[in-house]
């Protein structure tokens, strides 16, 4: 594979080039090191300092119901917004009619920049309202069912919810990104495979998806970035307690991290700051193991890519 | 690369086109040299005065701010809602002149050091700000209910789970009361809305509250959070059976609880709030220049509500920088005042204080260095 | 129809006549409605739940478009109409709570959406009236630095992954890259304070502050973008340039750049999305302020999103100004993306090589 790479001449402005594409790359290795050494430098005192009252049974019990529910938050809006995000990246780019497509790619483009405080208030006023009956139904008939079993929430700021909330917000980013590499599927492919009798569905499964599929993980990945780190809309949305539970219909919800970051760093004082810094660290490693996984997930299957 | 450079200078063009001046914001010099002073003012005050804290008390602050800007053109006054534990810490750190806090300085806080100030000097407190807490509800067809402070407790503790429940019945005959699921909606954040009004529930009934004032709600009285006042309303409102706490003027049209003083049930009013605060004591071992407020909630004062927060302003008896020391003086003085604080009543609807404790106050700031 | 029958003669099966799908829907739909409005009339309770209306009219329509379509047209069709089904019923799922939040956004926001809110800042403005055009300038200068910083370092950086990159740092960016999307924006803030505070000293606001905080929120999804767009650039262009003796960094500049411009300008334009809408990070950093400042790197800036949340948190007793305004400033939020949007695309379209 590696000796059939073309080689081009080498000169004074490639080696100006190659460097400073060089230097940024390496920029992003020192930016996340200022970031992880500083996050660091701030959580030391967290365990080293007098105790916290918040987190009287040790820093892991503390933090642990909030790595549970950020994942799990995450988990729910990732398993809601991937099919979904791929549905529409799909019906844009091989479905609907060219005009109609453009039209309807850019109104989800728009969506993407909606403050996250406007989706929070809109989970308050508009969807949680909207789910509440659902929910006791879904309670009454299917409570045993684990997760929705439990005493139903009567304003449906609940764990689904969320979940819903955020596959909302990262619906856009990742229908976008979807979108854009499946238009790029070689037009010879797909005409090939409509040419030998193939369905359209037969000609994306040959052709539009194996080309896509990188890009789909990787809009999966940048979802799960938003979806694990957001803030103000959890923050309003969620009823939180400092539980560990699958209940997803209740008002008892497990917290996610940067939510309890968001809702207790202002009033934190002295120690209680670096606590929750140190929470944060918690975060970014969490994001970093689930990189690693997808990352594994990848590699299993042979790379698809033009410039390789 | 020239598309790039095209696009910045494009970006660069939109920006100059956006970047007219606002409407509203006349440019100070012409302003300040214009005007011919026709009040005894000698000195022009200008500066910019940064402060932050509780955002219980911004709508307050954005009142003030707009009328003391107003009256001095020279000065840019900004507060930050930050929080109070956020604007105590930022003002210890020297990155403000003033603060607004819901809770005052711990003792622990005093000992530290404040780089605003000249070295060795403590900061003054005073209360400014006085908000009664309502106790919401959203029940059909029900606008206002009595209940005893045990009845309050029991509730938030997710002791008394139905709207039917005796206690609430015995105390209001003649309502009503569905076979309803009590909802009760608390803080998710820490705020000293919860924190005074878990005081209120420890000191009125210890045997149904036994955590006392709380900041962060205890995992096993259940209930459901909600972010910020605005939150705790939007939850309220949103469902049915649901009861929750917040800054009286945001209560709008849901139902509000009496609550039972001395013999008497009372609703919460600006009077009722400011008069509890004028018959609890003083924290004992401060300064002359102190005022830290013991929020009697027990008190049996005739007419007195006592589920109210109460926030104070702090700032520096000897400033390091002199011209921070004028700047806060004009503004303190101007908080204080009673159309300073008719002006925050009018905005925010919070309780003004009472004339005895602005002419406390007002000694405290005429002795700022 | 002389295809559709040369297609049925091939497949040795007939075709549904076009008038059955859309007939079906609408049937499974209204039966579905009637049947759980009988079935709620039997309950107390009056009102009917859509929802299930809607779950069981498409499970219907669904499984009996299949089992019609495997009879009459055979398996590949079948499942040719199932798909298109279930991608259709996705796209529509996503839509309804997309339009129901623009339509939330747009009808609330219009109610202050005047001269008023894009003249007048919230200096010494209590209640009713002001406007925004202190957080709108603001916005604008902290995300155009962002996206000055952001999209050279990204669109560098995806360069270097893609057509230079090789070996343990390559990998080590790569991954980095994804683990920097995962960054909290709450910790991109606390980052940039803490960086500020070392340079400026404790309660340091300004507009560059924010930022930097954006940058780092946005370089990673810039160098993502680009990275796919380049992936996609097909080898065989970049080898006719290199068999016409041009050098490889102009090879990347003026043909593989260009192939890929027009994803690149949505990458970026993602990306500008994406943190436009921040609010943590600037709260902490860009701070708060009711008057103008046009100098992002003196003293606080107000920025829309913002100014949103403080106008949703911090409500006066005139509490539907607040509520107003905040509803104005996230739709003005939505069209500022529009207009840039607009932009990227006629980038793409006048600078993207045709064909």
């Amino acid at each position: 594979m590696t000796d059939v790479k073309p080689k081009a001449v080498r000169r004074l402005g490639d080696i100006v080039f190659a460097n400073l594409t060089f230097l940024a790359g390496i920029s992003i290795l020192l930016t996340l090191a200022t970031v992880a050494a500083f996050l660091f430098a701030q959580s030391v005192p967290a365990f080293t300092g007098e105790p916290i009252e918040a987190a009287e049974n040790g820093f892991w019990a503390y933090v642990f119901p909030f790595i549970f529910g950020t994942v799990y938050a995450s988990v729910i809006a990732l398993a809601i917004a991937t099919p979904l995000a791929i549905g529409i990246a799909l019906y844009i780019s091989h479905f609907a009619n060219r005009r109609f497509s453009q039209i309807l790619g850019y109104a989800v483009d728009l969506l993407a920049a909606i403050p996250s405080v406007v989706y929070g208030l809109w989970g308050i006023l508009v969807l949680a309202p909207f789910l509440t009956p659902s929910y006791r139904w879904l309670n009454e008939n299917l409570g045993w069912v684990p997760v929705f079993g439990g005493q139903v929430s009567a304003t449906g700021r609940t764990m689904l919810t969320v979940g819903i909330v955020l596959a909302i917000m990262v619906l856009p980013i990742m229908a976008a990104l979807i979108r854009e590499v499946f238009l790029q599927t070689p037009r010879l492919h797909e005409e090939a495979a409509l040419a030998l009798g193939a369905t359209r569905w037969e000609m994306i499964k040959m052709a539009v998806l194996p080309f896509g599929r990188p890009g789909i993980i990787s809009a999966a990945m940048l979802g799960l970035g938003r979806a694990l780190g957001e803030t103000m809309a959890v923050a309003m949305v969620l009823s939180p307690a400092a539980v560990i539970s699958f209940d997803m219909l209740t008002s008892t919800n497990s917290n996610t991290i940067a939510a309890n970051i968001a809702l207790q760093f202002p009033e934190a004082g002295g120690n209680y700051t670096n606590l929750l810094i140190a929470t944060g660290l918690v975060l970014f490693g969490i994001t970093m193991v689930v990189n690693m996984i997808a990352r594994w997930v990848i590699s299993r299957r042979a790379e698809f890519s033009g410039a390789n | 690369m020239n598309n790039i450079l095209k696009l910045g200078a494009l970006a660069a063009a939109s920006t100059l086109v956006l970047a007219g001046c606002a409407a509203n914001e006349a440019a100070v010099e012409e302003t300040t040299s214009a005007t011919t002073d026709t009040t005894e003012t000698v000195v022009e005050l200008t500066g910019t005065l940064n402060g932050s804290g509780a955002s219980s008390m911004a709508a307050g602050q954005e009142a003030w701010i707009a009328a003391f800007q107003t009256a001095n053109p020279g000065v840019t006054v900004n507060y930050d809602p930050t929080g109070s534990g956020t604007g105590r810490k930022q003002f210890m750190e020297g990155a403000t002149s003033f603060t607004g806090s819901d809770s005052y300085w711990k003792e622990e806080e005093l000992g530290g050091e404040f780089p605003s100030c000249a070295a060795g000097t403590l900061p003054w407190e005073f209360p400014i700000w006085i908000s009664p807490i309502a106790v919401i509800f959203n029940l059909d067809g029900v606008s206002s209910l009595n209940m005893d402070g045990a009845t309050v407790a029991g509730i938030f503790a997710g002791e008394i789970t139905k709207w039917n429940d005796a206690a609430i019945a015995a105390a209001n005959p003649g309502v009503s009361l569905p076979d309803l699921t009590i909802t009760a909606v608390h803080r998710s954040d820490e705020s000293g809305t919860s924190k005074n009004f878990t005081d209120y529930l420890g000191a009125v009934a210890p045997d149904v509250w036994t955590v006392g004032a709380i900041e962060a709600w205890p995992a096993e009285y259940g209930g459901e959070g909600a972010q910020g006042t605005s939150g705790v309303v939007s939850a309220v409102s949103g469902g049915n059976g649901t009861i929750g706490y917040a800054d009286a003027s945001r209560a709008g049209d849901l139902g509000t609880v009496a609550v039972k003083v001395g013999s008497d049930y009372v609703a919460y009013s600006a009077e009722a709030a400011a008069a509890v605060v004028d018959a609890s004591p003083l924290v004992e071992g401060r300064e002359s220049y102190d005022l830290a407020t013991k929020i009697d909630r027990n008190t049996t004062a005739s007419g007195a509500y006592p589920i109210v927060l109460v926030s104070y302003l702090m700032g520096c008896n000897d400033y390091a920088d002199d011209a921070q020391a004028e700047l806060v003086r004009a503004w303190a003085s101007f908080l204080v005042s009673e159309e300073g604080q008719q002006a925050a009543a009018a905005s925010a609807g919070n309780a003004p204080i009472s004339a005895g404790l602005r002419a406390k106050a007002q000694a405290i700031i005429d002795a700022i260095k | 129809m002389a295809t559709s029958q040369l297609q049925s003669t091939f497949q040795g099966t007939r075709d549904l006549p076009r008038w059955v799908s859309p007939l079906m829907l609408v049937g499974f739909f209204l039966t579905s409605f009637f049947l759980q409005s009988a079935l709620a009339s039997g309950a107390d309770s009056v009102e009917i739940n859509l929802v299930p209306v809607a779950v069981f009219g498409l499970l219907g329509y669904a499984v009996t478009l299949y089992v019609l379509s495997r009879i009459v047209e055979g398996v590949r069709k079948a499942t040719d109409r199932l798909v298109t089904t279930l991608v259709s019923t996705a796209f529509a799922l996503a839509l309804i709570p997309l339009i129901s939040l623009a339509y939330t956004v747009v009808t609330n926001g219009v109610a202050r959406f005047d001269m008023e809110f894009f003249t007048f800042s919230m200096r010494n403005v209590v209640g009713e009236g002001g406007g925004a055009l202190h957080a709108i300038v603001g916005t604008l200068e902290i995300t155009g630095i962002a996206t000055l910083i952001s999209v050279p370092v990204g669109i560098l950086a995806a360069i270097y992954l893609i057509e230079y990159g090789r070996g343990t740092i390559a990998r080590l960016v790569t991954f980095f890259v994804d683990v920097m999307t995962g960054v909290p924006s709450i910790v991109a803030g606390l980052f940039a304070y803490a960086l500020f505070v070392i340079f400026f000293g404790p309660g340091v606001r300004m507009g560059l502050g924010g930022a930097i905080a954006l940058s780092v929120l946005m370089i990673p999804v810039v160098i993502r973008a680009t990275e796919e767009m380049l992936k996609i650039v097909p080898n065989e262009l970049r080898e006719a340039a290199y068999a016409l003796g041009v050098p490889k960094w102009l090879t990347v500049l003026k043909v593989v750049l260009p192939t890929a411009l027009a994803g690149i300008a949505t990458g970026v334009m993602i990306a500008i999305a994406r943190v436009i809408g921040e609010t943590a990070p600037l709260l902490l950093i860009a701070g708060f302020t009711a008057s103008m400042n046009y100098n992002p790197f003196d003293e606080r800036m107000m920025t829309l999103p913002v100014f949103v949340y403080t106008s949703y948190a911090n409500q006066g007793v005139d509490m539907q100004a607040y509520v107003d305004r905040a509803w104005a400033g996230a739709l003005t939020l939505m069209i500022i993306v529009m207009v840039l949007n607009l932009v990227a695309r006629l980038i793409s379209k006048y600078f993207s090589p045709k064909g």
